[in-house]
């Protein structure tokens, strides 16, 4: 025997990602998972493999989370949204490490991604309070009336979500549809769940109430069909989704008259660009009330 | 319902305190473990398709719609008169619910919207949920509700005096009650199972109740904690089940309270066909009490039929 002393090399803790639904970390219903690989076909993690049973249940998930979320006030969503900011921040290296396996990416590219995804997810919070005064407000009519205008959430959002930028992406087409008091159920990227799977995690324990973002991971096709046709789904966004899937859901989707977000053409730099309020806009309504202001008449104005 | 004479071997069970304690206190201790096991095994039958369509079918027939609310208006009672009728308006193929369940001053009420269908009037009574009332007062409460039009009665048992362990004085209160509905009016027995602590006393007074002229037994009130489970209904039901064997009488049952989703309906059918069979898959001799129930039924149903999922949109607000 030699007197050597050996390290004992640790055993690896190999990560199980789960779903995110409801705030709780359940398994794929269906027992299903599925291999991630990276650029090179490196096998990395398994992920669950949703199935509709899932989506439904996050639809329950989101519709019980929306009346207390969209009754929330708006400055108390950026505060939550100011605080996952704040957990991603914590969590950056993870992140950092996750993209870069995902997408190919160098550290440093991976890491200004990441960066530019905590940023937008900041930007995002800062506009919860901020979004009526710029698309609602007072309307002059002809007549003696106050006549107001204010953005309401749609209600429970499907998002499907980028299937190439992983992180940065995720963030831009999630931040918005919650920020303004939806809530969502996200598919993750098909091929590069990871991020969007570490995210729930970073949700669950940043004060956001379970299922205001409930994220799913697997074949996008075949969890994004029921939710289409869900008749307690009242929009849909349409990101991750190529040409002739995009069709199908929109027929699907016009059902029950969902709103629908198709794909938008992105640009050069991926999701880097200034985003606009345009995703906001998409899943608000706009509610208008009349209110008279009194006699007008022969006293004059009494106001 | 033609009632058979409760057989000769049971006939001097119930002459006196002391042999019809030793009857009850006699009957075999229940497996606690064993029984919950059991419940538990059988919830994980997997019913699909056109199975599953026939069970929620089933399932509907067998609701008895309820609202037991202090804030109970007639025009809520008559909204869910016309529920049970027509559960869902936009597919008349739907099964109407076996019975409304109201409180006995809303029964004139249930009655004239329920007027014309097969569906039932049933009123809580008998001091309804506490049953802390003089035996006067309850008698008077189950003659008004009968008086109104009532078709079917669901008592409460003294739970009081059944702990002190006073069988003879909950057993003579039964058969005054049942003596109360006339000859019309069928009478479920409520136990409150929530409130008997144990499964033996539940097996007890599912027994106390049948001897006293019960034609259903029913888990609970829905106004406490613990409802209708799984176990506490297998274990009537073996109840039910060994009481024809040994009498020939056949006895409803009926849990309420705590049943929401379509799911839990399927798992208690599957209860009732593997412990009684057959003879109770109908609504004469199983019944839901629930309220919600119907709408997740409902929209089960819109599922099976449409293929997409659908939404409390869709169904009534209760």
């Amino acid at each position: 025997m030699s007197d050597k002393t050996e390290t004992v090399a640790r055993l690896s803790v190999f990560k199980t990602y789960k779903l995110y639904v409801g705030g709780k970390f359940p398994r794929s219903e269906s027992g299903r998972v599925y291999e991630v690989s990276d650029q090179k076909d490196k096998w990395l993690a398994n992920a669950p493999l949703a199935s509709r049973k899932d989506a439904r249940d996050a639809v329950v998930a989101a519709r019980k989370a929306f009346g207390a979320w969209s009754g929330a006030t708006a400055y108390n969503r950026g505060q939550i949204l100011y605080r996952v900011a704040e957990m991603l921040e914590g969590r950056r290296e993870q992140f950092v490490r996750e993209v870069a396996e995902a997408e190919g990416l160098s550290k440093s590219k991976a890491a200004a991604q990441v960066d530019a995804a905590i940023d937008r997810w900041v930007w995002y919070a800062g506009w919860t309070d901020k979004i009526a005064q710029v698309v609602g407000g007072g309307n002059p009519v002809a007549g003696p009336f106050f006549n107001l205008s204010s953005p309401e959430p749609t209600g429970v959002v499907a998002v499907l979500a980028p299937q190439e930028s992983s992180f940065l992406g995720l963030v831009s087409v999630i931040a918005p549809v919650i920020a303004t008091g939806n809530t969502a159920i996200v598919i993750a990227s098909e091929k590069s769940p990871l991020p969007a799977l570490s995210l729930g995690e970073v949700l669950a324990t940043s004060d956001l109430p379970g299922g205001v973002v409930n994220v799913l991971s697997g074949r996008t096709a075949e969890i994004a069909a029921p939710l289409a046709a869900h008749q307690d789904v009242n929009a849909i966004d349409l990101t991750g989704a190529d040409e002739t899937l995009a069709t199908e859901l929109e027929v699907a989707a016009a059902d029950n008259l969902k709103r629908v977000l198709r794909p938008q053409p992105v640009d050069n730099a991926g999701w880097s660009a200034d985003p606009g309020t345009g995703r906001m806009t998409a899943f608000l309504e706009t509610k208008t009330v009349w209110h008279p202001t009194g006699s007008l008449g022969a006293s004059g104005s009494a106001y | 319902m033609p009632t058979a004479p409760t057989a000769h071997a049971l006939t001097d069970v119930t002459s006196s305190d002391s042999s019809l304690r030793r009857f009850l206190h006699g009957l075999p201790g229940v497996d606690a473990v064993g029984l919950e096991a059991r419940a538990a095994s059988l919830g994980t039958r997997s019913i699909k398709t056109t199975a599953k369509a026939y069970a929620i079918d089933l399932a509907i027939s067998m609701v008895d719609l309820t609202t037991l609310e202090g804030a109970d208006t007639p025009g809520k009672v008559r909204a869910l008169g016309a529920k049970a009728v027509h559960p869902d308006p936009t597919d008349r193929t739907t099964p109407a619910t076996a019975a409304v369940c109201v409180y006995p001053d809303m029964v004139p009420a249930a009655k004239e919207a329920v007027a014309g269908s097969t569906v039932k009037v049933a009123s809580v009574a008998t001091a309804f949920p506490a049953g802390r009332a003089a035996l006067d007062v309850k008698l008077a409460d189950v003659r008004d509700a009968v008086s109104a039009g009532a078709d079917e009665i669901d008592m409460v048992i003294d739970r009081g005096a059944f702990l002190a362990g006073h069988y003879l004085k909950v057993h003579d209160e039964i058969t005054a009650v049942k003596e109360a509905c006339g000859g019309s009016a069928r009478l479920k027995v409520i136990f409150e199972t929530g409130e008997l602590s144990t499964y033996d006393n539940i097996r007890r007074a599912s027994w106390l109740g049948m001897l006293a002229g019960a034609d259903f037994i029913k888990t609970s009130t829905g106004k406490v904690a613990v409802n209708a489970t799984p176990a506490n209904t297998l274990l009537m039901l073996e109840a039910v089940r060994d009481f024809r064997a040994q009498t020939g009488v056949q006895v409803g049952v009926k849990p309420a309270g705590g049943i929401r989703t379509s799911k839990d309906a399927i798992k208690f059918l599957v209860l009732v066909n593997e412990t009684v069979g057959e003879d109770w898959l109908d609504n004469h001799w199983f019944r839901f009490g629930a309220s919600s129930l119907l709408n997740d039924l409902l929209m089960q149903r819109q599922k099976l039929a449409t293929g997409r999922y659908s939404g409390p949109d869709y169904v009534t607000v209760d």
